[in-house]
């Protein structure tokens, strides 16, 4: 079974205990790997080499006490791990301005910051090439900033100017690029997942019909989304195609634990995610959200296993966001102790220790990559605000990828040949 | 309800442009090769040198070839399937059921399981996965097995389809066509007699055309699959098996335009695919009481060409529009508007707008058959507007 190839082992250091939860017991000694069989048949709770995990919010945590985890992480390389933690400060730097920027009048509508969630954008998208295809939500600037889109770009977009990625047409919850194969930004929970599964169903197309290969694999698509959408439809109608034909696709549930106010133990009959996966046929995984290390060690395995054409992942990040669900959010429901808990395991934090512990970098070095960031953001902030808004002529450009779809006037010429179409004013 | 037609010859078509040949009149309008279609248009003013003769199925030198309107289909999506290899079909039974109205009978055998993609009953879903696959540059022509379960999809069609060319700012674009049976059919019943047109024709960023004869069946499933544009095309349940004669030789239709059914004097009658039948079944009747009515196919529901509609008019002053959709929120009531808004001065008495009843199609024959738009009302509302 193509599952078996999943090893989870590298990940299993253990999890930290949560309150409320309980582990799997292991299976008797001499399982072998062909258990898996069995593990999936069983919804895959009781595989021996994945411990149980499960999701803490406000409701379980009273009144207990989560243990901390004696994580052994596998070796990074000096560079990754800069890279790693530029790419985080990038993302909470970013987000920060953007609340700045948002109170100060310069974007507008609904805008969903990803503070505290930076660990599964980072520790994902580096691991992708330029050909893979990341897809997300409405809550997409570090996902799109992960990917490589410049910061100005985002920044432009964000303050509706012309020069934003999506020439201010898209906003927040739309950031696109095709040069960076960002498919969006989607504004309606799970929408995304049906396109990230078409974007992985092209891959292997292109592999198998059109014979286009890489030396790589598979190029993979990253379908990131939140613990609500696993409540909804095309969810599980997205994960049984993929596993149907073995798209390579990984699915990212970043489990924040809320759906705005709506806490994801009440509205989920079985909360574990990651066990949704076995129940196509696919490996589910849990892995701690908060920590870019662990969350970059599932993301390898994921992403190799789809490009080697094995099929999907379904992987759960246990994670958190710092602010509300949105600017407009006033948060009140999430408990305090809840938000001390996961503020003290602010992933930017952690690996800072990580680095300074591990002598992979001085505190100084790590300090001079914060006032780049900031730089960059700042510049960003300047070129966004010098940015001109769009033109009235922008209006009508890009509704058609072929503008005759406006159809032929009462004069028999196409009418985005009248004047004012370019001019904006003509009425469709 | 088979009717094979027979149709004078018309004109050999004229203005070829890009190795599409229409034999309507030239309309053609070069588009610049610009990157993420935020190009300006470069265009030559189209002429509207339409011939008053209906638009044929064959035409000029071959003998053509009789096919059933089912059959037109499946060799449109056989063309250009094996002339670009990026064209795929995905569909519940497409693919070795050979689809539930034979559309894609034997393209499974023909390209694979992967171009001819048998998917699960998740409409929603693996329409949107036409979308992303859209993006990234396949063409994907999504089946619904009857055009009501498209409503399951709606979410994708409207806020991916309709609007990811213009969220994205131009840089990608959904070239999908989504097909598929609708219509009132022989008592099948409320939930499969739907008429989504007049639902999906707000959605910016998306065309619609109906196909109502095997030769603009083909033409248009041709046009839809190499259109840039997300394109709807709706089929009709009991025009499946039309029978007429094609040409042999490739043809492709214009997707914008309209097609002139019977050239006429005393009354317009705009009209589409079922219906158009009902109108000529009428028009029998009205010229045996002297009227010469002039029908137009409009096939393009969104957008409406405006110019053939236009001419007519011009020529007549009195519209009369048969539609099967329901009359509230109809493609007809978006016509009337457009009408009075173009060609107000030119119109001799009030838009009759002729359309199914406000009512879920009801399964008893008697009631079905009074919820649809029969030829005796038709000659009716004829009379009445050219009293």
């Amino acid at each position: 079974m193509a599952a078996a190839s999943f090893t989870a082992a590298k990940f299993l250091a253990p999890v930290a205990a949560r309150s409320g939860g309980e582990r799997a017991p292991p299976l008797p000694a001499g399982a072998s790997s062909s258990s898996f069989a069995r593990t999936l048949r069983r919804g895959g709770a009781h595989h021996p080499r994945l411990r149980t995990a499960f999701a803490v919010s406000s409701d379980l945590l009273a009144g207990n006490k989560a243990a901390q985890a004696a994580a052994t992480h596998p070796a990074v390389t000096r560079e990754e791990a800069l890279e790693l933690y530029e790419d985080m400060v990038l993302g909470r730097v970013f987000e920060d301005m953007c609340a700045q920027m948002y109170y100060r009048g310069k974007m507008f509508g609904f805008v969903h910051l990803y503070n505290g969630q930076e660990a599964v954008s980072t520790g994902f998208i580096k691991l992708l090439n330029q050909a893979d295809c990341v897809v997300s939500t409405y809550r997409d600037h570090v996902h799109a900033l992960s990917k490589g889109v410049p910061a100005r770009s985002v920044m432009a977009e964000l303050f509706g100017k012309a020069t934003g990625c999506c020439r201010g047409q898209g906003g927040s919850m739309h950031m696109f690029s095709a040069p960076h194969n960002l498919l969006g930004g989607f504004a309606f929970i799970g929408e995304g997942i049906p396109v990230a599964t078409g974007a992985a169903f092209a891959a292997k197309y292109r592999h198998e019909v059109l014979k286009e290969s890489s030396p790589d694999g598979l190029d993979v698509t990253m379908a990131f989304f939140g613990d609500g959408t696993c409540n909804n439809g095309q969810f599980f109608e997205c994960l049984n195609m993929a596993q149907l034909w073995k798209l390579p696709i990984v699915f990212v549930v970043e489990n924040n634990l809320w759906a705005i106010g709506m806490s994801h133990l009440r509205a989920t009959s079985d909360p574990e995610i990651w066990k949704k996966g076995p129940s196509f046929g696919m490996p589910g995984v849990h892995v701690d959200g908060m920590d870019v290390l662990k969350v970059r060690e599932v993301a390898k395995e994921a992403i190799e296993r789809a490009r080697r054409g094995e099929g999907p992942t379904l992987v759960e990040c246990e994670t958190y966001r710092f602010r509300g669900h949105s600017l407009a959010d006033p948060d009140e429901l999430r408990k305090p102790d809840e938000k001390t808990h996961y503020a003290a395991r602010d992933p930017i934090t952690a690996l800072k220790k990580y680095i300074i512990e591990q002598n992979l970098a001085t505190e100084s070095e790590l300090k001079s990559i914060e006032k780049k960031i900031d730089d960059v953001v700042e510049e960003a902030v300047e070129f966004a605000d010098a940015s001109p808004h769009p033109p009235r002529s922008q209006l009508l450009e890009n509704v058609f990828a072929d503008p005759k779809g406006f159809g032929i006037g009462p004069d028999g010429t196409y009418r985005c040949e009248d004047p004012k179409f370019t001019q904006g004013t003509a009425q469709v | 309800m088979t009717t094979a037609f027979s149709l004078r010859a018309a004109a050999p078509a004229t203005a070829p442009c890009a190795g599409v040949r229409s034999t309507s009149a030239a309309r053609v309008v070069p588009v610049s090769a610009a990157p993420a279609g935020r190009g300006r248009m470069v265009a030559r003013a189209a002429v509207a040198a339409k011939a008053d003769a209906p638009s044929s199925a064959v035409a000029g030198k071959s003998d053509g070839h009789e096919v059933l309107l089912f059959e037109a289909l499946r060799e449109a999506l056989i063309e250009e399937m094996k002339l670009d290899p990026t064209v795929c079909v995905f569909g519940e039974d497409v693919g070795h059921y050979g689809g539930s109205y034979k559309v894609t009978k034997g393209l499974a055998d023909m390209f694979g399981d992967l171009r001819v993609l048998d998917t699960p009953i998740a409409e929603n879903s693996f329409t949107g996965m036409g979308v992303g696959a859209g993006m990234k540059g396949l063409r994907p022509v999504v089946e619904g097995m009857n055009m009501g379960f498209l409503l399951l999809a709606y979410n994708q069609i409207s806020n991916n389809c309709g609007m990811l060319h213009y969220t994205s700012g131009g840089q990608f674009k959904i070239p999908v066509v989504i097909r598929g049976p609708g219509g009132v059919g022989r008592q099948l019943g409320a939930e499969h007699s739907q008429r989504l047109e007049s639902y999906f024709q707000s959605i910016p960023g998306l065309q619609m055309v109906a196909c109502s004869t095997p030769y603009n069946a083909k033409g248009l499933m041709k046009a839809a699959i190499r259109s840039e544009n997300p394109v709807v095309l709706f089929e009709h349940v009991l025009l499946y098996n039309l029978k007429e004669k094609i040409p042999d030789e490739e043809y492709v239709l214009c997707l914008e335009e309209a097609e002139m059914v019977r050239p006429g004097v005393h009354v317009t009658i705009l009209t589409y695919s079922r219906m158009r039948y009902h109108v000529m079944q009428a028009a029998k009747t009205l010229v045996n009481k002297g009227y010469d009515p002039e029908v137009i196919d409009i096939r393009s529901l969104k957008p409406f060409d405006l110019h053939t509609i236009g001419n007519s008019i011009k020529k007549t002053h009195r519209v009369l529009i048969v539609e099967e959709c329901m009359r509230t929120g109809g493609i007809g009531a978006s016509l009337r508007s457009a009408i009075i808004d173009n060609f107000w001065d030119y119109l001799d008495a009030p838009i009759m707008c002729l359309s199914s009843q406000d009512v879920p199609t009801p399964y008893a024959a008697t009631l079905e058959d009074a919820t649809v738009v029969q030829p005796a009302q038709i000659v009716a509302a004829v009379e009445q507007i050219c009293q």
